[in-house]
This record gives C-alpha cells, sequence and structure tokens, in this order.
C-alpha cells in the first residue's frame, strides 16, 4: 500500500506541473490584455510598459518564464505576487482558504446526513410515498441551479433583504476566531444551499446502493441468524457505503478549489472568489495559484477516495 | 414412533408478482424427528428452498401469502408474530445456504458475525463470546482458530468458509438445523470433509438436519427420510432406503435414471427425463408432472393426486395416480435396463392394467 | 508417450465429413504446455515477484474422433489448459500441434484459419450468450466472421438446420436468449460451436449450471453429434461421474500437472494416484446400502498455485507421502495398469480395495 501511495503522490506532483505549464501557456494565448499595459495606469508610455514588463519579467522568453517560476515554487514557495495589490499569491490564498475549508465541510456535513438519511428511508420504504416523494424532491434539487438557489433563498430568509428575517444575509461572513457565532450563523444558508445539489444525489445513490446489498445473501444470512432488523440493516448501510465515501472524497476535493457561484452569491470571501476576481482582472499569478490549488486538492482527494477504498473494503488490496 | 420434532402440514406458500400469482409451494406435508436427517431433494423451481425459508419466516417480507401450518416442538410458526419467531431464528432453528462467500458479510470479521449470532439470543459478555466463536471455530475442524477469529471470510477457503457457516448456525445449540444445497458450490473432495463433519456433529449434539439438495449421492449419503419435491408438491417420502431400491413415483424413477453413477456400468445410456420443469405461475393441471410423465394417461391431467400410503410399506407414500401393482412392474422393468418406451408397451402387451 | 488403448476409440467420420487424420491419430499434441501468470510488485518499475502457475508442464494427445475428459477441482488449471489449446490464451512454454500444424505461435490469419476446426462451449448458459442478438444472429455470427454463406437467405437456412440438429424449433430464429431455458441456451451454444463444422470441439462444464434432469439431455445431446460428425472432443469438469460416462480417457490435474492419464475404464476400476483416488472415494454413492469402504478424506486445503509444494505438487496432503516426494518430481509414467501416473508410491490393488472402488480382476502377466 505505501509504495502505491508514494507512486501515486509523485505521479500527482508530475501533474500538477503539467498543469502548471498549460495555464501557462493558456494566458499567454487568450487575448486577455498585457498585465504591464493594465498595470501602468491611464495613457502610458511606452518605456514604462517595457520598464514595467523587465520588472515582471514579462520580456524573458515562454520557456524561460516558467522556469523561473518552477524554481520559485519548489526551491523557494513563492508564488508570485498580485500585479495589482501586490500581495504575495501564498498569502492572498491563505487569507481566503479559511473561509472555503469551512463552506465545504460544513457543507459536506449537512448534504452527508440529509443525503444518507432519506437514501437509507427512501430504500427500505421503496415505492411507497415517502420514498417517491423524496425522489422527487431530489431531481428537483439536482436541477435547480445553485445560484438561483442561493438568491432564492436570500430572498426568501436573509435578514436584510428577506420575507423571514431569520438569518444573516450575504456579506455577513466573519472568521470563527474572530466571532464564532456569527461564523455560524453566516453560513447556515450558504452550508444548505451548496448542500442541496450533493445531498439529492448522495440520497439517490444510496438508495440504489441500499436496494441492491439488501438483496444480498449475507442479508438474509443475517435475519436468519435472529438479528433484529435494525442490526440488519445497519449490516446492510455498511455495505452500501463504501462507493459514497469515495464518491465524498471527490466532491470535496473539488469544492475546496474554490465554489465560486455560492461564494459570489452570498459574498464569502474565499478562494472561489479570489480566483474569479483575478481570472477578469488578469491578475496572472493569482489565477495560477489558484488553479495550482485546485488541483493539488483533487490529486489529493482522488488519492485519498481511493486508499478510503481500500481501507473500508478489506478486499481491494494495491500493489 | 418419536414425536416430530418438525411437521409441516399442508404447506402453501404463494407470492404475487407482476406476472401472476407464483405457486411456489402447492400443499406439502412432511416431518422431521429429533436427531435425524430428512434429505429434500427437488430441481430448481420445486419448491424446497421456499418451503425452508417459509419455516424460518424468511419469505414474510417477500409478500408471500402462506397458509397451513409449520408445527415446531408444538408450536405453530406460521402463526407466531415476528418477534418471536426471530428469537427462534439462529437459536433453536439454524440454517445455512448454498454461496459461503456470499453468505457471509464480506467486510466484517468472521469472529464478529460470530459474535453477533450468540448475542442476538442470550446475554454474553464481549470477551466470552469471542471465546465461544474461538471453540466454535475449532469444533468444526478449522485449524489455527484463535488467529482464524480475526480474518475477513476472503481470507477463508471455500471449505473452511462454509464450516465457518455452520459454526455460526451451531452457536446457539439449534434442535434443528437446515442446510440449503451446502455443499453444490464445493468441490468433490470438500465436499466429502463438509458431510463427514455434519454427520460427526449430528452424532455429537444430537440435532436434527434438514438438507435439501439436488444430488441424489448427497441424500443417499446423509438422510434417513427423503422427500422427493416437483412443482412446488411432494411426489414421493420414505426412508432413504425405501426411495433408491422401491421408488414409486415416475419422477424418482426419471432422476435415478437420468444421472450417471459410478456404480453403473459405463455404456449405460442416460435416460433424460423430456421437456422442462414448468412454470409455477400456470403449472400443469391434475399432476403436475403429467406432461413429462412417459406413462401418463389422459385424466391425469383433471385429477391432483394425494400423498397415499403404499401397500405394504407403512412410512412410504406417494402422489401418483397410477396403480401400485403397474408402478411396481414399471420400475422392475425399468431397473432391468429398459427404457420407458419398453417398459410401457412390456405392459400393454400382457393385455393392460 | 505411448498408451495401451483397451478399446479402439468410436469411429469417427462417418458423417460424410471429410477426414484429414485417420481416426486414432492424435488430432492435437500438448508438450510441456506451461503458462504462468505473473505476479507484480514494485513502486515504478514493476517487478516480477513471481507467478501464478496456472498450468505448469502438461503434456497430452486426443486422439481423432475421442472423447478426453479433464477432470480437477478448483484452481487444478482444467480450464485454463482448455484456453491454452483453443489459443485464447497463449502459453508461456510448451508446443502445441494442431492436425499435424504447429500453432503455438502464430497469428492473424494463420491463427483465425485454424479457429474454424476448434470450437468451445462454456460453462454458464445465462452469461455467454449475447443478450441483444437473436438466437439466429448468435448461431450465425461464425459464418459471419469467415465471411461465409454471404448469398440471401443462405445463412438462415444453415442456421435453421443447426437448430433443428440441436433440437431446438427452427421457427425461434428471431427469439433472443432470455426466452429460453437454461437447457436451450446450452444447446444454442452448441448449435453455434458446430457451425463451421469443427474437427474439435472443448466442453468447459457444459452441464454443471443445468437442472439434473436437464443434464442428461444435454449430454445425450453431445454424444450424438459426436457420432454424427466425427468429433473429437475435449471434455472438462468437476463431476466424475459424468466424466466417466462420457469419456474414452480420462485425465486428472491437481495443481497445474496431470497427476494420471488413461482410459476411462482403467482410471475408474484401478486408479494409481493416490488423488485420483481420494477424488473418486469422494464422490457420494446413490445407494445408502453401499457405504462399502473406508473413504480416505483429505486434509487441509488446495495450496495456492502461486506458491506450490516443491517436488510432487501433491505430497502436502498425501496420505502415502514420504521423504522422497518432497526431494524429486515423479514422471508421469506406466505402471504396469493401463493408466500413466505420476507418483513415488502408486496406489495398490489391496489399498484401492479397502477404499471401496472396485479393481479389475488380475491383469494378463504382460502387463
Amino acid at each position: 500500500m505505501t509504495a502505491y501511495v508514494i507512486r501515486r503522490l509523485v505521479w500527482g506532483l508530475a501533474l500538477l506541473i503539467i498543469v502548471c505549464g498549460l495555464t501557462f501557456v493558456l494566458f499567454r494565448v487568450l487575448p486577455t490584455g498585457n498585465p504591464a499595459v493594465l498595470r501602468a495606469g491611464r495613457d502610458p508610455q511606452p518605456h514604462l510598459i517595457k520598464e514595467i514588463e523587465r520588472v515582471l519579467g514579462l520580456d524573458k522568453s515562454l520557456p524561460a518564464q516558467f522556469w523561473e517560476y518552477l524554481k520559485g515554487v519548489f526551491l523557494h514557495f513563492r508564488f508570485g505576487y498580485s500585479y495589482y495589490s501586490r500581495q504575495s499569491v501564498l498569502s492572498l490564498i491563505g487569507e481566503r482558504l479559511p473561509a472555503t475549508i469551512s463552506l465545504t465541510l460544513g457543507a459536506a456535513v449537512v448534504w452527508m446526513i440529509a443525503g444518507l438519511s432519506v437514501g437509507i428511508v427512501s430504500a427500505l420504504k421503496r415505492r411507497t410515498l415517502w420514498d417517491r416523494g423524496a425522489m422527487g424532491g431530489a431531481l428537483v434539487l439536482i436541477s435547480a441551479p445553485e445560484f438561483w438557489l442561493g438568491l432564492l433563498v436570500l430572498l426568501l430568509f436573509s435578514n436584510d433583504i428577506g420575507k423571514l428575517k431569520i438569518f444573516p444575509g450575504s456579506g455577513s461572513y466573519v472568521g470563527l476566531t474572530y466571532d464564532p457565532w456569527k461564523w455560524f450563523t453566516s453560513l447556515i444558508m450558504p452550508w444548505c444551499v451548496l448542500a442541496a445539489g450533493s445531498a439529492a444525489v448522495f440520497a439517490r445513490l444510496m438508495r440504489g446502493s441500499m436496494i441492491e446489498t439488501m438483496e444480498e445473501d449475507y442479508i438474509r444470512t443475517a435475519r436468519a441468524k435472529g438479528l433484529r432488523e435494525r442490526a440488519v440493516i445497519r449490516q446492510g448501510v455498511r455495505s452500501s457505503i463504501n462507493p459514497i465515501i469515495t464518491l465524498l472524497a471527490l466532491e470535496v476535493g473539488v469544492l475546496l478549489g474554490g465554489a465560486v457561484l455560492i461564494e459570489s452569491v452570498f459574498n464569502i470571501p474565499g478562494v472561489g472568489a479570489l480566483a474569479y476576481h483575478s481570472i477578469v482582472q488578469s491578475d496572472f499569478e493569482v489565477v495560477q495559484g489558484t488553479v495550482l490549488l485546485a488541483s493539488m486538492f483533487i490529486i489529493l482527494a482522488n488519492i485519498a477516495a481511493d486508499v478510503g477504498y481500500a481501507y473500508l473494503d478489506p478486499r481491494v488490496r494495491y500493489g | 414412533m418419536a414425536e416430530a420434532l418438525l411437521r409441516v402440514e399442508d404447506l402453501r406458500v404463494e407470492f404475487p408478482t407482476e406476472d401472476g400469482v407464483v405457486h411456489a409451494v402447492d400443499g406439502i406435508t412432511y416431518q422431521v424427528a429429533p436427531g435425524k436427517t430428512l434429505g429434500i431433494v427437488g430441481e430448481s423451481g420445486s419448491g424446497k428452498t421456499v418451503s425452508s425459508l417459509t419455516t424460518l419466516g424468511l419469505t414474510r417480507r417477500q409478500g408471500a401469502r402462506i397458509a397451513g401450518k409449520i408445527l415446531f416442538e408444538g408450536r405453530d410458526l406460521v402463526a407466531l408474530p415476528e418477534s418471536e419467531l426471530r428469537a427462534i431464528r439462529g437459536n433453536e432453528i439454524a440454517m445455512i445456504f448454498q454461496d459461503p462467500l456470499s453468505a457471509l458479510h464480506p467486510l466484517y470479521k468472521v469472529g464478529r458475525q460470530l459474535v453477533e449470532a450468540l448475542q442476538a439470543h442470550k446475554e454474553i459478555s464481549n470477551s466470552k463470546a469471542r471465546a465461544r466463536a474461538v471453540e466454535l471455530l475449532g469444533l468444526v475442524g478449522i485449524p489455527d482458530p484463535g488467529r482464524r477469529v480475526d480474518e475477513y471470510p476472503h481470507e477463508f477457503s471455500g471449505g473452511m468458509r462454509q464450516r465457518a457457516m455452520i459454526a455460526m448456525a451451531l452457536a446457539n445449540d439449534p434442535k434443528l438445523l437446515i442446510a440449503d444445497e451446502p455443499t453444490t458450490a464445493l468441490d468433490v473432495t470438500v465436499q466429502a470433509q463438509i458431510l463427514a463433519l455434519m454427520e460427526r456433529l449430528q452424532r455429537e449434539l444430537g440435532m436434527a438436519i434438514i438438507i435439501i439438495t439436488h444430488d441424489l449421492g448427497v441424500v443417499a449419503e446423509m438422510a434417513d427420510d427423503i422427500a422427493v419435491m416437483y412443482a412446488g408438491r411432494i411426489v414421493e417420502t420414505a426412508s432413504a432406503q425405501s426411495v433408491f431400491s422401491g421408488p414409486q413415483h415416475p419422477y424418482t424413477w426419471g432422476l435415478l435414471k437420468s444421472i450417471p453413477r459410478l456404480e453403473n456400468d459405463r455404456s449405460e445410456e442416460l435416460v433424460p427425463i423430456p421437456g422442462t420443469p414448468p412454470s409455477l405461475i400456470r403449472p400443469p393441471s391434475g399432476c403436475h408432472f403429467h406432461p413429462r410423465c412417459a406413462y401418463a394417461q389422459p385424466d391425469h391431467a383433471r385429477i391432483d393426486p394425494n400423498l397415499e400410503q403404499v401397500p405394504g410399506e407403512p412410512t412410504h407414500f406417494v402422489a401418483c395416480l397410477l396403480s401400485p401393482e403397474e408402478r411396481k412392474r414399471l420400475w422392475s422393468e425399468l431397473a432391468a435396463g429398459r427404457v420407458p418406451e419398453q417398459a410401457l408397451a412390456a405392459g400393454s402387451g400382457e393385455g393392460g392394467v | 508417450m505411448a498408451e495401451p488403448t483397451t478399446q479402439p476409440p468410436p469411429e469417427g467420420g462417418l458423417g460424410g465429413v471429410p477426414v484429414d487424420r485417420a481416426p486414432g491419430e492424435p488430432l492435437v499434441e500438448v508438450t510441456d504446455l506451461v503458462k504462468h501468470f505473473p505476479i507484480t510488485r514494485g513502486v515504478f518499475l514493476q517487478r516480477s515477484v513471481g507467478a501464478v502457475k496456472a498450468v505448469d508442464g502438461v503434456s497430452f494427445d486426443v486422439r481423432r474422433g475421442e472423447t478426453l475428459g479433464i477432470v480437477g477441482e478448483t484452481g487444478c488449471g482444467k480450464s485454463t489448459t482448455a484456453r491454452l489449446v483453443m489459443r485464447l490464451l497463449e502459453s508461456t512454454a510448451g508446443e502445441l500441434t494442431f492436425d499435424g500444424q504447429d500453432i503455438t505461435k502464430i497469428k492473424g490469419a494463420r491463427l483465425k484459419a485454424i479457429r474454424r476446426d476448434m470450437q468451445m462451449i462454456f460453462q454458464d448458459p445465462y452469461s455467454s450468450l449475447n443478450p441483444r442478438k437473436t438466437i439466429g444472429s448468435i448461431i450465425g455470427e461464425p459464418f459471419a466472421i469467415h465471411g461465409l454463406l454471404t448469398e440471401k437467405g443462405e445463412r438462415r437456412k444453415a442456421v435453421q438446420e443447426l437448430m433443428e440438429t440441436v433440437g431446438l424449433n427452427p421457427e425461434h430464429y428471431n427469439r433472443y436468449p432470455h426466452e429460453f431455458s437454461g437447457g436451450q441456451r446450452q444447446r444454442i451454444g452448441v448449435a453455434r460451436a458446430l457451425a463451421l463444422k469443427p474437427k474439435l470441439l472443448i466442453a468447459d462444464e457444459p452441464v454443471s449450471a443445468l437442472d439434473v434432469s436437464i443434464q442428461a439431455q444435454v449430454l445425450n445431446l453431445l454424444r450424438d453429434l459426436q457420432r454424427k460428425f466425427g468429433l473429437t472432443l475435449i471434455f472438462i469438469a468437476h463431476d466424475l461421474s459424468v466424466v466417466r460416462h462420457m469419456c474414452d480417457r480420462v485425465a486428472v490435474m491437481y495443481l497445474g500437472r496431470i497427476v494420471e492419464i488413461g482410459s476411462g475404464d482403467a482410471l475408474y476400476s484401478f486408479p494409481r494416484h493416490p488423488y485420483t483416488g481420494a477424488l473418486l472415494s469422494a464422490v457420494p454413492v446413490a445407494d445408502p446400502n453401499r457405504h462399502g469402504g473406508q473413504r480416505r478424506l483429505l486434509t487441509g486445503d488446495v495450496p495456492s498455485p502461486a506458491n506450490p509444494p516443491k517436488a510432487c505438487r501433491f505430497h502436502t496432503r498425501c496420505p502415502k507421502a514420504q521423504d522422497l516426494c518432497s526431494v524429486e518430481d515423479p514422471p508421469l509414467e506406466q505402471k504396469g495398469t493401463g493408466t500413466l501416473a505420476a507418483c513415488h508410491f502408486p496406489l495398490s490393488r489391496e489399498e484401492v480395495v479397502q477404499m471401496g472402488l472396485a479393481a479389475p480382476p488380475e491383469p494378463p502377466a504382460a502387463g
């Protein structure tokens, strides 16, 4: 197993470098505008632009720039500086990561609890009104666009513009250490909205998985042993949950790279919002940093999903 | 005659499905004496598995409609509420199934599954239960049980898995063990080991066994009495001796003549039973076997045969509309090596029955 | 590797099928066939750290017109051997000759041409037929693959003839596999295998998944077809009674090797290898009176083919094993009673009788 993990990590690193290179090239190829021009201010003189270009290292060849960048990342952990704020990319991301993590992990808790319980009950009460209602509701939630749902929820429940003034509105996020209660209440709506689609997906998956599992021979054996139905269901859940956990790892991995839409709607200062703004502003180094971060999380999540699966299922062993 | 431990009386089990009502068990009666072995022989669709699952109430969930009685030590299991029936399952009556790889939970250790079986029916601490689990694994002949108890089912070989299943079934000293095709999925040398194990355990623990199988060899070895099932009905029941030396039902004859047997002459032709097993949604009218029976008369399609005693053999019953004399004659022809057509012809040549 | 035959093989080729090899001459010759599946380990460079020795040096002939049975338990390598003969797998070592040609390493068009002459029927009638194709197209597929019978209606006619031959109703040409029972599906498989009039038919556990009352139907069908078309048949099964009934000669395999091979009569009446004896004595007898003899139960489990015992593969479980058995690999050779066995201490007549297996009367002095 260790050999397997090491192998995956090394390949992951290689993949990160490739992703890095791709972003590099993409940014040069797309008509986004010369960052030096953007930095130079109104009506820039050509020699000023050239000077800025030299300072920023934009006059060198593309491979040379890439090499400089890689050296900075791997030897000095320097990810560059924002063209606008001059703040280091690392610190920018570092400021915003906690918000994204809070958002993602909280939403994951919500969707797992909601999705799994609905899925299990649906599977056990197959074809009843409950089941049809739950799966119908799930379909609606999967189809609803996140931002639409977010705006709807704000319109209904936020305490500044909503009909029922329950939760703090958009823009009220504060760090956990700053004011725990405010942190918690400001995230309730974003958590629910972010969780909505995933909860629905997981509910459907869990239902399917449970239905299949409960037909298995070992469930019949459990009943034949005289176990209470509750214990039998527990055995069923234990088997059904393996593919779900794998999917959980992957989804969390993607979201940790930034839930752009939700962060925008609720004005949460997370990595997703950062990425979006820096793309719009052609703030190249910041974009590069957020892309690297997102890729890293996805790669790690994939490895975690595979390792987790082997942990959950003793029959699976990697060479 | 000893009081029967389990007596099934006119059991009927139906399943409503989208395609129609499946008459899985169509009025069967049999019994098992304490400490004895009953073999139920039948092919797929005979109803043999459904009748055993119904004994433990495991068909209730599937919406089965059950009629008749299953008397276990005098109590009618069909009428028993679920909670009381659950107390009997895995306790006084235990069941083992065909494929031990799929019948054991793949993600729990074997020891844990055994402990579960113990704790479902009595108050016993975890450590005591684990000790008992190790003891049980040793009882069924698994070497190094102290280590094996912490392993997963997929780490056991096929034979050992079946032994573990038997250990689990025996956890609470059942009076009756129902074994549904326990050796079908196993290699022949392993099968011999498992059957020997079951015989030894029966002697040591005095439990009754119902063994369900399609293998006539297995049933000849293990069973004291045999019930032959076809299309949801019992067609013949007798001591094992009688079934093999003097079978009375054309289906039993067909089975005996259609399987290759090591002790027979190699050149003896196999005589297959023509046709295929019938649908249980629309079973044949009258005698369920008549479409495949070489000796059927026209009115066999109208009349339902009942189990009747064979004259001169108080424990031998057969459900067949042919006369006892005709059956005796036909079997002696078949036993002498003739095929059904010849056996039939020999009869009509003598001026009919 | 001469073997005494106790009876001439059944006549083949009398169905109007032209033969290349005379009946009795070898159609298939297998010499020292080996198939190892490598086990790899390593961080980046996958090193081969061992191998599953599925087939570990197997040699036998199959004569034109005869039925050779291969028996053994799980992990003995019988199915792998069948696939090696069919060239569905490439061997790690050894030689394979078919109809006089060396087919060990042939590829491409030559391999495809050989495929017309050897066909296989499989164990599971439920998964071996494509559920999305009609049985007409399943049975007709061999013609399509080899570009035969392209005239309109020719193929259909040929398929319907085949259906009749195997006992299926030709009007069911357009039905799908799920509309048939297990036994009928097996017949469909047989029809497909016979489409190109092969010389060799390999049946891999053809009746194991069928109900007992249907097994006899399919077995009789195979026997009839063999006589009618002069087929050579390799019959693989774990059920010893079925193999004895169907086969002229039988090979017993254990952990990738043949431990005994000989005519059915000789092998069943006087097995020499202790494993053969154990197999035969383990078969439950359908006669409650005949609990004859001491059944010799084997202890323990079959060792892993990735790590087979040294020298004689069976010595770890053999009741007759002695020191020599873990040191020197016994060759497959004549033991003077009609079978070849790979054993240093083969079963004696007394031992065989003691196990409840019938032994023939004393052989003539010539042996």
